[in-house]
């Protein structure tokens, strides 16, 4: 048995203070002293806390941010003088589609790398647009058991990254078909480059660090391998530098170490792919599409070339069609890409990668059911790092955040554990739909339960047509 | 005293030669309603009405409010804290006592709670909350003058977007005792007893360990009040519990823990759980900080260290194998019913068909939006069907395979209110399980921190003795016999309007549904 894929990781506490959903306690006039919210009725302490901390005035007030919401104090205080409601900070942060909840169990996954918990059921909506669309199956009666997560048994998150063979030929018991190079990775996630208004360059060699760690790939733009440094050289089996159409190629010496190189989509990538290839033929090319109007049909069609290895579609960072008035989610797109290609019979030979919209590991494990084989993730490694997404660096404004000081201890530490954490999420999901490999999973979508087809099935052959989107 | 099914069947009749007789007498429980107000000092009301500095305390208020709003004591110069909650907020405006209005200083000012959007969640909403306490502690729905909106959730789907097709005027005229709200779990003529409950609904799995004592308590004995059940969940059977035998379904799950014959032989129903909604797919997980001593002793494990219920049992992997599991239940106690607690996977229909066939005798769909304990949050939202379209995909099938009245479909997974459970017999269902709205009754106001430290800070579902001395029993069984009786008026009052004598001719009556976001023109869709 394989040794099993496992990340180490360690609490790393924030530098911020937390932004709370209940954020704010109010305290009235009239207060009768008697310290009923102190001594008995917050069981988490919150108060005696707010005590050390008017002693300790050089530490940040953090401890009403932590605050459970659990309404103990309203109803126990002795006059009923405090109030509780919705920080409005915690409300403000996100942009619609990273939203306050995701920002924040981001922060707690990379603090702790611990599987988020929480009891009394499911308190959101009862469906949603993008992947709130879609279950994931569980398999009731013959599965791996949870030991596939806890021990004995072993569930698989390696995928293979490359061009695959539709068949193998065998002549006298030995093998004649050529294989192709193939990359493989113990966790389906690609560390993605970040966009342009979201870039520090000091995260760089971090998120190699990261990947290296993981033992994972980051993708790179060329133009900036030099903040690389040192990391550089000794590690460009994890790294995955990304071309411009104009951006010329690596030096060889270089070139002959990397394992997958990334082009973007152009007139000329076969002639790409040709230079790249007689300098590296063991080297991985992927092609990276934008999901614009065309980039479904563009993606199909590369997909036929059978020089082409890898395609690398990308919406934007909330998972959109880019350029579009109604734009279509990430989810959906894959899932045209994948099918149109089971149809012609070569979904097998390629390699999807899929980028934008994946905020949750949820999304990760869906978005693989909708026929992506890999993921890429970059906004959430930053939210990890306590970015709130208020969007200040991408307006030229200065980080409140400070992420452009953070020491690589914390940096690395976090997005590792972010990444530890999405993995182990992957397995919980994994281990109830009763998959072994990710790769299975990939376009499984018989194991996947679509609202659109469960409201037709069930209540619109009683209710006559849905009217509502 | 002896139990009801010593009283109805004769024990010697039922049990073999070889079964150890364990009953012991059992109690009976009072179900009549009783006031049970809030154990919290200061109740969350909807309205809350400000006092400005102009008022001079000439105690109109207090004088006009027939409601008790306004408190001001003998020999008080000041108003004491106002008891909000009883307000009725602005539908008072239509009245002759109307505060606000006749304030001759004009210092008073109503308000919408801004703290409800601190409360509750789009499954829960503040309103649900609030009317569920409401009738914990009166044991009526709140008067429609209250002004809540109880009825639905937020979520907008499922029950939320259902609504039953009440008639201007009933088909029948029925009065409240022609209505009969019982239903029968047994239906396979099997010689094992039919077992019938008052009400369609039971308690729901709670095991000693995620709750306390006294939470367990308090269910079992609101269930024996009417008649119905409560679940042990998977934890074992405490000594306890035995006066309330008649009433408890004690479950087998994955981890076999506290699982001995011996409590096997004493229930009417036992029930193997398979999954369930919160998690499905998932097994258990027993936080170290809540194997406490107690919990440790009764499970039979080490104290402090996490207890793991794998998934799934490790000896069935086919049908063949889970009827084994059934057959030897049956063995050791000849006079039990087995319940099958399974989610809601895209095969639930076949999942309950092969259950059926190999020899259960309660089907039990768990939805993927329940659950009252701790849970994976990417289980809860992700993983399996809820449990609005199981009903329908279960029942339809069964009705296929000519199986229907054999087995007893029970749902569960995300039922908040009578009205729920009305829809989900609606859809197919013939009872269903609640839990998380018993929790609600005893003050839980879902603040989701089940699993953190010492536990629960409402006292509910935690095991530390001094977070659980906050409910007492009589009180916590006052107070979900007090929801149960208002939720069984309202299912009463539902049937009425329908004409419909009993719950059971509610069952896969859709057409008595609409759903506000179709068309609901069943002739072109039939």
């Amino acid at each position: 048995m394989p040794k099993k894929y496992h990340i180490e990781t360690k609490k790393i506490a924030p530098r911020l203070p937390k932004r709370g959903k209940f954020g704010i306690v109010d305290w009235r006039e009239d207060c009768a002293q008697c310290h009923n919210c102190v001594k008995k009725a917050c069981v988490y302490d919150r108060y005696r806390q707010e005590m050390q901390y008017i002693k300790n005035l050089d530490e940040f007030n953090s401890m009403f941010f932590e605050c459970m919401g659990c309404f103990s104090c309203v109803q126990k205080c002795t006059k009923g003088l405090l109030a509780l409601t919705v920080n409005p900070e915690y409300e403000r942060m996100g942009n619609g589609y990273f939203t306050p909840d995701i920002i924040l169990t981001t922060w707690n996954q990379a603090e702790t790398a611990g599987i988020p918990v929480s009891g009394a059921g499911y308190r959101g909506k009862f469906t949603g647009s993008g992947f709130d669309s879609m279950w994931t199956d569980m398999s009731e009666i013959v599965r791996p058991t949870r030991d596939g997560i806890h021990g004995r048994e072993y569930i698989s998150t390696s995928v293979d990254i490359g061009r695959k063979p539709k068949l193998l030929s065998f002549e006298n018991n030995k093998l004649t078909t050529t294989l192709p190079p193939l990359v493989d990775l113990p966790v389906p996630i690609i560390i993605e480059m970040f966009p342009e208004k979201y870039h520090f360059p000091n995260l760089i060699p971090m998120l190699l660090a990261v990947a290296v760690k993981t033992g994972t790939m980051i993708i790179v733009d060329w133009k900036y391998h030099h903040l690389l440094g040192a990391y550089e050289e000794n590690h460009l089996s994890n790294i995955i530098f990304y071309l411009d159409k104009e951006t010329p190629l690596p030096p060889p010496d270089i070139l002959k170490k990397l394992r997958l190189i990334e082009i973007v989509d152009s007139d000329r990538i076969e002639q790409r792919i040709n230079e790249i290839k007689a300098v590296n033929p063991e080297l991985v090319v992927s092609i990276r599409v934008e999901l614009d109007a065309c980039g479904e049909q563009r993606s199909i069609e590369l997909a036929h070339h059978p020089f082409i290895e890898v395609i690398h579609i990308v919406s934007d960072i909330n998972g959109n069609q880019t350029g579009a008035e109604k734009p279509k989610f990430i989810k959906d797109m894959t899932r045209i890409i994948h099918t149109s290609l089971v149809k012609d019979g070569i979904r097998d030979e390629i390699t999807l990668i899929a980028s934008g919209g994946i905020a949750l590991a949820e999304h990760m494990a869906k978005e693989i059911i909708c026929g992506a084989d890999v993921i890429t993730i970059n906004m959430p490694l930053l939210i990890g790092l306590e970015c709130r997404f208020c969007k200040n660096c991408r307006d030229g404004f200065a980080c409140p955040a400070k992420i452009e000081t953070i020491t690589a201890e914390y940096g690395i530490g976090r997005m590792t554990n972010l990444i530890a954490v999405w993995h182990d999420q992957l397995i919980e999901v994994m281990g109830a739909m009763g998959m072994r490999e990710a790769r299975r999973l990939r376009g499984e979508t018989g194991r996947a339960l679509f609202f659109e087809d469960l409201e037709e099935e069930t209540f619109g052959r009683h209710f006559g047509k849905r009217i509502r989107a | 005293m002896e139990g009801i099914l010593a009283r109805e069947l004769g024990l010697k009749e039922v049990l073999p030669e070889n079964t150890i007789k364990t009953l012991v007498p059992q109690v009976e429980v009072d179900r009549e309603v009783k006031p049970a107000p809030s154990r919290y000092r200061n109740e969350i009301a909807k309205y809350i009405i400000r006092r400005s500095s102009d008022c001079k305390l000439c105690g109109k208020c207090a004088q006009v409010c027939p409601h008790g709003v306004h408190v001001l004591k003998p020999g008080y110069k000041l108003f004491s804290a106002p008891h909000l909650n009883v307000c009725i907020g602005p539908s008072c405006q239509k009245t002759d006592h109307y505060c606000i209005d006749l304030c001759p200083n004009k210092a008073l000012q109503m308000v919408e709670n801004p703290m409800l959007k601190s409360m509750g969640d789009y499954r829960w909403t503040p309103d649900m909350l609030m009317a569920t306490w409401k009738m914990a502690e009166t044991g009526e729905a709140p008067l429609p003058e209250y002004g809540y909106d109880y009825e639905t959730g937020a979520s907008g789907g499922g029950f939320d977007r259902l609504r039953f097709k009440f008639p201007e005027k009933p088909p029948v005229e029925l009065q409240d005792d022609d209505i009969d709200t019982s239903i029968i779990l047994n239906r396979r003529n099997d010689g094992r007893p039919q077992v019938k409950i008052d009400v369609p609904w039971y308690g729901g799995g709670m095991s000693f360990g995620s709750v306390s004592n006294v939470i367990q308590l308090s269910k079992a004995r609101a269930a024996t009040a009417f008649n119905t059940f409560t679940c042990t969940g998977e934890g074992g059977y405490m000594e306890r519990m035995k006066p309330y035998d008649d009433h408890v379904i004690t479950q087998i799950a994955t981890g076999l823990f506290g699982v001995r014959e011996e409590t096997i032989q004493r229930v009417r129903i036992v029930e193997f759980k398979y999954a369930q909604g919160a998690k499905p797919g998932l097994g258990g997980h027993l936080l170290a900080d809540k194997v406490t001593p107690t919990v440790a002793k009764m499970r039979e494990t080490v104290l402090g260290i996490s207890l793991f219920s794998p998934f799934p049992f490790h000896s069935v992997y086919s049908i063949e194998d889970h009827q084994k599991h059934m057959d030897w239940i049956k063995h050791v106690n000849r006079r039990t019913l087995i319940a099958t607690k399974v989610s809601t996977p895209n095969d639930v229909d076949m999942v309950a068909v092969g259950s059926y066939s190999a020899g259960t005798h309660i089907v039990h769909l768990d939805g993927g939006y329940g659950g009252t304990g701790a849970a994976p949050d990417i289980a809860k939202k992700n993983i399996a069907m809820p449990i609005e379209y199981a009903i329908v995909k279960v029942h339809r099938f069964l009705e296929q395979e000519g199986i229907r009245d054999k087995v007893t479909l029970i749902a569960s997974g995300g039922l908040r209110t009578s009205h729920d459970i009305a829809k989900a017999i609606a859809l197919g269902a013939d009872g269903v399980v609640v839990g998380t709205s018993e929790l609600v009754a005893l003050g839980c106001i879902r603040c989701s921190r089940c699993e953190s430290g010492r536990g629960c800070p409402r006292g509910i579902a935690t095991t530390d003795p001094e977070l659980a001395k906050d409910i007492d029993l009589d009180w916590g069984t006052q107070r979900i016999i007090n929801m149960y009786a208002a939720w069984r008026k309202e299912l009463v009052e539902i049937l009425k309007r329908l004409g419909l004598r009993s719950v059971s001719e509610l069952r896969g009556r859709t057409d008595l549904l609409m759903h506000l976001d179709y068309t609901n023109d069943s002739e072109t869709h039939p």
